[in-house]
């Protein structure tokens, strides 16, 4: 097994609704749906954000999508105009979750290794 | 693929402040039935509720004033009908102007605008709460009558019913306030289908198309992290067309030609945005299940939707409430190389020292690092000794207005009184904004619908 980044894996977008975030991530493969399934459990999440979210971690499922929706409670500094944070909407909550590393058999993390990065060289 | 009729309703606005080039394309593209813009968000109501405090005439989006003398002619011309929630606080405002705007871009006599309005609460609040309403907060419980005096706006989510009434009664322009943003998609197809208020799956559906639709460009290559450095010609992005069929499902597409990327990736990415549980998304019409949605990439921009699963709507519709609750201010400074992060944190204890001697009260002082912390916050770790530059971003809140005054005074100061190496301070003083807080609540929908009213007028 091998330690990878869920960049690797995995695309997301994130958005707000109050005092919460919410973290939508799909599966670039829908084969490694299961194993995003397994490794990102809402205790995980909640330890890998740490102090920036206050309350629960809920997750629901959307197999059909390969998708997983995270609802992060209290991580917004009380939302809306009331937050003083950069990321009052909860718009890059995404990419940090994409942070998180997870376990992923040797063959996964060595097909995925780039994936989810601008490619070296490239230029706007 | 079903055969058979399709509906093309093309996308224009995602949020008041959008690309206002992009409705301009969407016509003059062609090949669509419907255009749908979105203006409204949660805080905007308090922004409009506030500009119609100042001037009775104001509260509503004028840029859609500004589009529609533009593009009136080609939608009459093309038959192309216009939904929208551009009427903001004030409907009827919105809907004069465009009358005079229809006639001044030379369609009068060859054009209706219907007109929705009766979600306004606000000056029905206090008759609500004494008749039993209690409008509590949805998130605490708290009763409303915690925050009564400080109320703004209160505005209830309406669905497609008076819509559909302004289309059957032959607008060719739909000017509503508080409706929600996905019934401005398919409430014309509930119009063109006569699908059934029982038809959940097919209404669920149009739920689905409404929420694709509602982001403009969100799903078709802008804000996309899927490969985005190899999405074509964002400049000239196009916005998003769903061409849907009687039976529902419908397939996302944009112009061919235009910029930007329609794919099975791009489409699920929107799909989750403000996303809560995905089997119980309540509108007013219908209860969506997104887990029931299928995704087949049809290659060449074309993403078709399909499979959507409702259930019966509620007996209840929710309530945008936005209430002032205190000030807030953010002030800015940067700092360079070397140790650029250790004379941020310095300047923001000595700010803070100072802040405290004033005796001023604040209810959150917030020290974020911008180019450090201040997106991932304690995910980034500790900041390197070598790291180039950094922004100070400093945010206070506090129900005393003299206090944030002052903190705004208490910036500038620091460039000679503080760390050295500092710069970016030429923008002036922090401005002081006042805090709209939102509150959201449930109201019983029979309150609501009783007072909605649909009007036809001709330009």
């Amino acid at each position: 097994m091998s330690r990878v980044q869920l960049v690797q894996l995995a695309h997301a977008r994130s958005g707000d609704k109050g005092d919460t975030a919410n973290v939508g991530v799909i599966a670039y493969d829908p084969e490694h749906y299961e194993l995003l399934r397994e490794q990102l459990t809402p205790a995980a999440v909640k330890e890998h954000f740490g102090e920036m979210v206050t309350g629960e971690v809920e997750r629901f499922e959307l197999p059909n999508l390969g998708a997983l929706n995270f609802l992060l409670h209290g991580a917004l500094g009380g939302g809306g105009t009331m937050s003083l944070m950069n990321d009052a909407q909860g718009k890059v909550f995404s990419t940090g979750l994409l942070r998180m590393e997870i376990e992923v058999p040797d063959d996964v993390a060595a097909s995925t290794a780039g994936q989810g990065r601008v490619p070296g060289g490239w230029s706007p | 693929m079903s055969e058979g009729r399709v509906v093309r309703i093309a996308s224009g606005q995602g949020f008041w402040g959008d690309d206002i080039e992009a409705p301009v394309r969407q016509v003059e593209g062609g090949g669509i039935d419907y255009l749908m813009l979105d203006y409204l968000a949660e805080v905007t109501m308090s922004i409009m509720q506030k500009q119609r405090a100042r001037n009775p005439d104001a509260g509503y989006a004028r840029d859609f004033v500004e589009l529609m003398e533009r593009i009136f002619p080609r939608c009459v011309e093309d038959g192309v009908r216009v939904v929208t929630n551009s009427g903001g606080v004030n409907p009827n405002g919105c809907a004069e102007a465009l009358v005079e705007a229809g006639r001044r871009a030379g369609v009068g006599g060859r054009a209706k605008v219907g007109l929705v309005h009766g979600d306004d609460l606000m000056e029905r609040l206090d008759e609500l709460l004494q008749a039993g309403h209690e409008l509590a907060n949805m998130e605490t419980g708290a009763p409303l009558s915690e925050i009564r005096d400080q109320v703004q706006s209160a505005n209830a989510y309406i669905g497609a019913a008076p819509i559909v009434d302004a289309l059957k009664l032959g607008a060719d322009v739909v000017v509503t306030g508080r409706s929600t943003d996905t019934a401005l998609t398919y409430a014309p197809l509930i119009h063109e289908f006569g699908w059934s208020p029982d038809d959940h799956d097919r209404i669920a559906a149009g739920v689905v198309a409404g929420h694709i639709n509602e982001c403009g460009a969100q799903c078709t290559g802008g804000n996309c992290l899927i490969n985005w450095w190899e999405i074509p010609d964002m400049a000239a992005v196009g916005f998003p067309i769903v061409e849907v069929s009687e039976d529902g499902s419908f397939v996302v597409t944009k112009h061919e030609g235009s910029g930007g990327r329609v794919t099975r990736a791009s489409v699920a990415e929107q799909i989750v945005y403000e996303m809560g549980d995905p089997t119980d998304y309540i509108t007013p019409d219908v209860v969506a299940d997104f887990t029931s949605i299928h995704l087949d990439d049809l290659g060449n921009d074309r993403v078709r939707v399909h499979g959507m699963k409702g259930g019966p709507r509620t007996d209840f519709l929710k309530v945008s409430i936005a209430y002032s609750s205190g000030w807030k201010a953010t002030g800015t400074l940067t700092y360079s190389w070397p140790d650029a992060a250790a004379k941020a944190r310095s300047a923001d204890r000595i700010l803070r020292e100072r802040l405290d001697r004033l005796g001023l009260h604040f209810d959150e002082i917030r020290t974020e690092l911008v180019g450090w912390d201040s997106t991932h916050g304690t995910l980034a770790g500790e900041p390197p000794a070598d790291l180039p530059e950094v922004q100070l971003r400093v945010g206070v809140r506090s129900s005393d207005r003299a206090s944030v005054e002052r903190f705004t005074r208490e910036i500038a100061p620091l460039v000679l009184t503080g760390p050295p190496s500092v710069t970016g301070f030429a923008g002036g003083r922090p401005r002081v904004q006042e805090i709209m807080a939102y509150w959201p609540a449930l109201i019983r929908r029979e309150a609501v619908e009783s007072e909605l009213r649909v009007e036809v007028r001709d330009v």
